[in-house]
């Protein structure tokens, strides 16, 4: 740990005269406990999980390919890119902000993937240039948002377009489809020795590091912090404007990869790819009990909503089911997700009213005392 | 008791104050007829570049094009005035579209204003349904809407299947709606601009209107007043629904072959991105509807421009979102500015 | 100077009070024999297993200005909501000039002529004065359709009332908060409301706007009205009110003229026991400057602000509301930049516009604004306390819940901060007990130089009490304190030095023997004072 620079003392300030516990009286060590209390922190994702594990059961009743290996290529294979974007853009949206460009930020990758290639450009190069527009499409982002203080929702409707529009000039009317067998072969095996897709097993890689990070770490507890309340967190000294702008470029970079991953896996580049997917994207997060508001949420629960999102649209596929009917399904539990919560809130408060004749303690909040 | 104040009556300050509060409401009012100045800029230097672009086949194209999304921006905006968002108008019109097209096929010598009422009716139906949730459940609209958006698109490919409703199925009466003129001008747009008018002159002159803004402008502060909040949001929600049904009979008019994917994909937010580049603050509280019909407007003449100039159409999507990213940052400079300089003033004058 | 009692206040002369005493011991009726606009007897109100208030009476007369004084707790808040008609009574009655009445909700005592302001004014920024002051009961012509020339023109009517100007087509956005109070006021009267309850009206407002206030109150009570004022500043309350009440435990403990009563009776009838005589500070010799500021400009702002503080030593920061005080902590902090000059700490110079530096160099900073800036309400006790540590609790770059943990009980006891469990959301707290978690947040650095804006606002007096032991025993230690304040005895009480802004700029500096409220404020408003 480093030392401050600057004024520190030895000990730091006793309990003034009159108070009664003396410094020596610290609590013991308590025994280790979780991180992550039970209790009202995970009822939602318990819940989900339930989902998720009904989804399972049903897939296999009606089909009994349900849970064979290449099926779970499948499903990762199909939703695979939407499940990598959704972690930043958790990220994105505990802190308070969203970034509707993502799907955009894929097809200008696949443009440019596309183009470059056309062009005989070495794939390494081309890799290159594609994370740093990526890059540059978030840094963009974050820096309308956070220097010129817009609001998020708007800008990215913006950037939506813009990203989008550059993948229209790019690659204009053209299709790239002659990209080599190596690269294209994520679209058709599993990763060596395993049942998942490249694109699921860089989802399960990334998952783990944005877990991490937001759940562990001084940076994840300070995006909640500032999605909770993005004044206090200034005060507290955490650098709102850098983290929010990194969150922003994190985003566009995993959504440019997503894009390559999503063009070798169609084996084509073109314009139109990824249209439309960002309410997707936006869709799973939220499913996974993150609060649109800022502030709250967990990786876990949108890596179940993943799950939910993909299980629904693989089942309904295996059963020859009209698949694209799974949006009813995805739509109900989106609404069961903020139902639930406010349901669980109002239950509670009618419990205090009937056991306790009246709100269980006087109004905290109100004009600052009492 | 001491006290160490000079009583003063109206400090100095309060005065010049007051005055820059008036500049304030100007400057907002310029911006809504900015956006109009914007247009019209715009138009102008086309046409000067190409004298083609002012034919009469372009406006009438750009008109007729427009029409469905300068009226679902109306709808879109009463809901952003309010401090919310719908983003289920394009499964709304997509699922009215086939429906009251396919009527046609189904019940024959169905009048056509029947079939108006009926996409009315489908879209008023959604729309209650999405007022009753953000309204009585207090949740948050754009979740809300995000779902119904799904599960009406949902509903919309199950009911169309594998259909298609084919133009040679639609009465000559119906397809020719977008054709008719009236010196010139399609009828569409004249019929879309008297209820955009409509809609602007409720706003402005009828309380209910005016408390649309209130609820945008401080939920809280609206139902500390007594202002019903959820009585107003419920009914936002359903004209927009109930807009959204009648653009998509229209948009069945317009483009007669509709299959599941009607309105296209993101046809929420371009509408919404209308509202905003028309100065619709997108957390509420002002702008006009007019405003967001003329920004529907720009947005569409972009794409005939670019053909006018030789220019390729594919850059039509970035110009569009550039033009919204340069409303906000334009309306945000505005705001900031304005209230810094008044609060400034203020507390430097007084005390 | 003349003798002060124990508070700083002037004693008013002799007087016969009831300390305990439900009903008023003489001549407290105003205009007796009339039927007063309100009046509740025996209130009780519970939430829960918590009694908000157990036994409060009083009468509004018309015409006159009637305090409410009280700690927090004493339920002083739980009444002006019965008032507004937001919480019924759970016994006891209500009548509304002479009837007896029940008020199911805020509606119902809008139509029963009753008004409530509070201290942050809720408006509609993006609408105009006058919708503001009208909004739902817009003045209609043909065909319900809205008048604006009469809506602005009845505005206009209503302020000339109260004796002020505003422009009734302005937008709300970017009015100062005593304009905000006014638009307020005028929609009270615009409801005919005859009861006024204005809760810590002059928190936020400069003196000129706290006369301007006096003077709406004054016209109020010419027209008949009765106010209700709820204030922690007794010099006020003895200005503009005629009579007053106290609570104290959710019970009326005493109700008086104030011509008959004495700031230390009032006190002591809130506190329950004799403030006795402050104890002289002494924190010893002042050590090394820990904080030299050279010349802080930001333009418009505050103008060349030179001063230092030394280890060991308070230095109070004492002028109007609007001098700029806080404008320059906040420079200092980095919150917000400057345009020149310089801020050295311990010799080194500090980085300009980065908290993060500040924090570094071992500064702290408890803000004016403890719900928006001091915490984050929807974060627990304990994250709240670690959230300006996270670094330093981390272990292989991850945050350690045990240090977490360790460092908010530690905290929590030595601050004496009443909580059920830790994780639980702070804003389950009272308000003497949340300051407690920011100093908690900031000490738990052990800052060399630790800077508190308004420290004691809207807090209890027995917290108050803690929060001052525990800043004098912090600069006994050697720790630098900046303490900016508005209450002029605190100032007097904890300052070793006393600084004082006027409009941007540092006019006087005082050493504790040569400081008193007068001088202080002469130098704060370079006006000569009126006695009373």
């Amino acid at each position: 740990m480093k030392a401050d620079r600057g004024v520190t003392r030895a000990d730091g300030p006793s309990v003034p005269p009159g108070g009664a516990a003396s410094r020596d009286a610290r609590p013991a060590l308590t025994r280790w406990r979780p991180p992550i209390t039970a209790g009202h922190l995970l009822r939602w994702e318990t819940g989900l999980l339930i989902v998720v594990i009904a989804i399972g059961i049903l897939g296999v009743s009606t089909s009994s390919l349900f849970l064979t290996s290449n099926n779970m290529f499948n499903l990762g294979l199909q939703s695979g890119e939407i499940a990598m974007m959704a972690l930043p853009m958790t990220l994105i949206i505990i802190s308070g902000e969203i970034d509707l460009s993502v799907a955009s930020v894929m097809g200008m990758a696949s443009a440019l993937l596309g183009y470059l290639f056309a062009r005989g450009w070495p794939m390494l190069a081309i890799f290159v240039v594609i994370l740093l527009a990526g890059a540059a499409a978030g840094a963009i982002n974050g820096l309308l948002v956070t220097r010129l203080g817009l609001p998020s929702l708007a800008v990215t409707i913006g950037t939506l377009g813009l990203y989008r529009g550059v993948a229209d000039i790019v690659l204009g009317p053209n299709t790239i489809s002659n990209f080599p067998a190596n690269y294209t072969s994520i679209g058709i095996s599993p990763v060596a020795g395993t049942d998942i897709s490249f694109s699921a097993a860089v989802f399960i890689v990334l998952a783990v590091m944005f877990g991490v990070v937001l759940h562990f770490t001084p940076v994840g507890r300070s995006i909640f912090a500032m999605g909770a309340s993005p004044e206090a967190a200034t005060f507290a000294g955490i650098r709102v404007k850098r983290v929010k702008t990194l969150l922003f470029i994190v985003s566009g970079v995993v959504c440019s990869l997503a894009g390559v991953l999503m063009t070798f896996r169609l084996s084509t580049a073109v314009n139109t790819n990824g249209l439309g997917l960002e309410l997707d994207v936006v869709a799973v997060v939220l499913l996974g009990g993150v609060s649109i508001f800022g502030g709250k949420g967990t990786i876990v629960g949108v890596v179940l909503g993943v799950l939910a999102f993909a299980g629904i649209q693989n089942a309904l596929l295996l059963t020859n089911f009209n698949q694209e009917a799974a949006s009813i399904p995805v739509g109900g539990l989106l609404l069961l997700s903020v139902f639930v919560p406010s349901m669980a809130l109002l239950i509670g408060r009618v419990r205090d009213r009937i056991t306790t004749r009246g709100r269980a303690g006087p109004p905290a909040i109100g004009t600052g005392h009492g | 008791m001491t006290t160490a104040i000079a009583p003063q009556r109206q400090p100095a300050g309060a005065r010049a104050a007051q005055s820059s509060g008036r500049f304030a409401e100007r400057a907002f009012r310029f911006r809504e007829s900015g956006i109009i100045a914007v247009l019209a800029l715009f138009v102008l230097t086309t046409s000067l570049i190409q004298p083609r672009f002012v034919s009469s086949s372009n406006i009438q194209f750009v008109l007729v094009d427009t029409s469905v999304y300068a009226l679902v921006a109306l709808g879109e905006t009463l809901v952003i005035i309010t401090r919310n968002v719908d983003l289920s108008v394009q499964s709304v019109l997509a699922l009215s579209a086939y429906l009251s097209a396919n009527l046609f096929g189904q019940v024959h010598g169905i009048p056509v204003p029947v079939v108006f009422l009926v996409g009315l009716g489908i879209g008023l139906a959604f729309g209650a349904a999405n007022g009753l949730m953000v309204s009585l459940g207090r949740v948050p609209s754009l979740v809300v809407t995000l779902a119904t958006l799904y599960i009406i698109q949902g509903i919309d490919t199950l009911v169309v299947g594998s259909n298609v409703v084919v133009a040679s199925s639609l009465p000559s009466g119906f397809v020719d709606i977008p054709n008719v003129t009236v010196l010139g001008i399609p009828w569409l747009a004249i019929a879309v601009a008297a209820v955009i008018g409509a809609g602007a002159y409720y706003l402005r002159s009828f309380r209910s209107g005016r408390e649309l803004y209130a609820i945008g402008s401080n939920p809280e502060g609206a139902q500390l007043v007594g202002i019903p909040v959820a009585k107003r949001v419920f009914t936002a929600f359903t004209l927009c629904g109930g807009i959204a049904g009648v653009g998509g009979v229209l948009w069945a008019a317009q483009f007669q072959t509709i299959n599941s994917s009607a309105g296209g994909t993101n046809f929420s937010l371009i509408v919404i991105a209308s509202a905003v580049v028309g100065g619709v603050a997108i957390f509420g509280g002002s702008g006009s509807v007019t405003g967001a019909a003329i920004g529907a407007l720009l947005l569409g003449t972009i794409n005939v421009a670019l053909d006018v100039l030789g220019i390729s159409d594919f850059w039509d999507q970035a110009i569009a979102g550039f033009l919204l990213l340069l409303a906000i940052a334009i309306d945000r400079g505005i705001t900031v500015r304005l209230a810094a300089a008044l609060q400034k003033r203020s507390a430097r004058d007084e005390g | 100077m003349p003798e002060s009692s124990a508070d700083g206040y002037r004693d008013r002369g002799p007087g016969e009070v009831s300390a305990s005493g439900q009903q008023p011991a003489r001549g407290a009726t105003a205009g007796s024999g009339t039927v007063p606009l309100l009046s509740l007897r025996h209130a009780a109100k519970a939430f829960g297993a918590v009694q908000a208030v157990a036994d409060a009476s009083i009468d509004l007369y018309a015409g006159e200005a009637h305090a409410l004084l009280g700690e927090n707790g004493a339920g002083k808040s739980t009444l002006v909501k019965i008032l507004a008609g937001v919480h019924q009574l759970d016994s006891g009655s209500m009548f509304v000039g002479g009837a007896a009445t029940v008020l199911h909700s805020p509606a119902a005592a809008h139509a029963a002529g009753i008004a409530v302001i509070y201290q942050e004014p809720t408006l509609f920024p993006d609408l105009s004065v006058a919708e503001n002051i009208f909004m739902g009961r817009q003045p209609l012509r043909s065909a319900r359709r809205i008048d604006v020339r009469q809506m602005r023109a009845q505005s206009a009517a209503l302020f000339a009332r109260l004796g002020v100007r505003l422009d009734p087509a302005r937008m709300c956005r970017g009015l100062s908060i005593a304009d905000q109070q006014l638009v307020e006021i005028a929609k009270a009267l615009s409801l005919e409301a005859r009861i006024i309850v204005m809760d810590e009206p002059t928190a936020a407002l400069s003196a000129a706007e706290v006369a301007r206030l006096f003077d709406v109150v004054a016209a109020l009570r010419a027209a008949d009205a009765a106010v209700l004022f709820i204030s922690h500043r007794l010099e006020e309350v003895f200005e503009i009110c005629q009579r007053v009440t106290v609570m104290r435990d959710g019970r009326q403990v005493l109700t008086a003229e104030l011509a008959d009563v004495t700031a230390n009776e009032l006190v002591r009838a809130m506190v329950g026991r004799q403030l006795g005589q402050r104890p002289p500070n002494d924190h010893g010799t002042a050590g090394e400057p820990v904080l030299r500021v050279e010349r802080l400009t930001r333009e418009g702002v505050f103008t060349d602000v030179s001063f230092d503080v030394r280890a060991g030593e308070v230095v109070a920061f004492a002028g109007l509301v609007g001098s700029g005080r806080t404008e320059v902590a906040r420079a200092i902090f980095g919150i917000d930049r400057y345009d020149y000059g310089s801020v050295t700490v311990r010799g080194r110079p500090l980085r300009k516009g980065s908290p993060p530096a500040a924090m570094a160099a071992g500064v702290g900073f408890v803000p004016e604004d403890r719900r928006q800036q001091g915490l984050v309400m929807d974060m627990s006790i304990q994250q709240n306390m670690a959230l300006a540590s996270l670094r330093r609790m981390r272990r292989h770059g991850l945050i350690s819940a045990a240090s977490e943990r360790m460092l908010a009980t530690d905290w929590a006891t030595r601050l004496r901060i009443k909580y059920g469990r830790l994780t639980d959301p702070v804003s389950q707290l009272s308000g003497g007990n949340q300051q407690k978690v920011v100093l908690g947040k900031w000490l738990g650095r052990q800052p060399g130089l630790l800077i508190v804006d308004e420290p004691t606002r809207g807090i209890d007096i027995a917290t108050k009490a803690e929060v001052h032991r525990l800043i004098a025993e912090l600069a006994r230690q050697g720790v630098a304190v900046l303490m900016i304040s508005s209450e002029l005895p605190e100032v007097l009480y904890l300052g070793d030095r006393i600084e004082v802004m006027r409009e941007g700029r540092l006019v006087a500096e005082f050493s504790r023997s040569d400081a008193s409220e007068e001088t202080i404020m002469v130098a704060a408003t370079g006006q000569l004072q009126e006695a009373r």
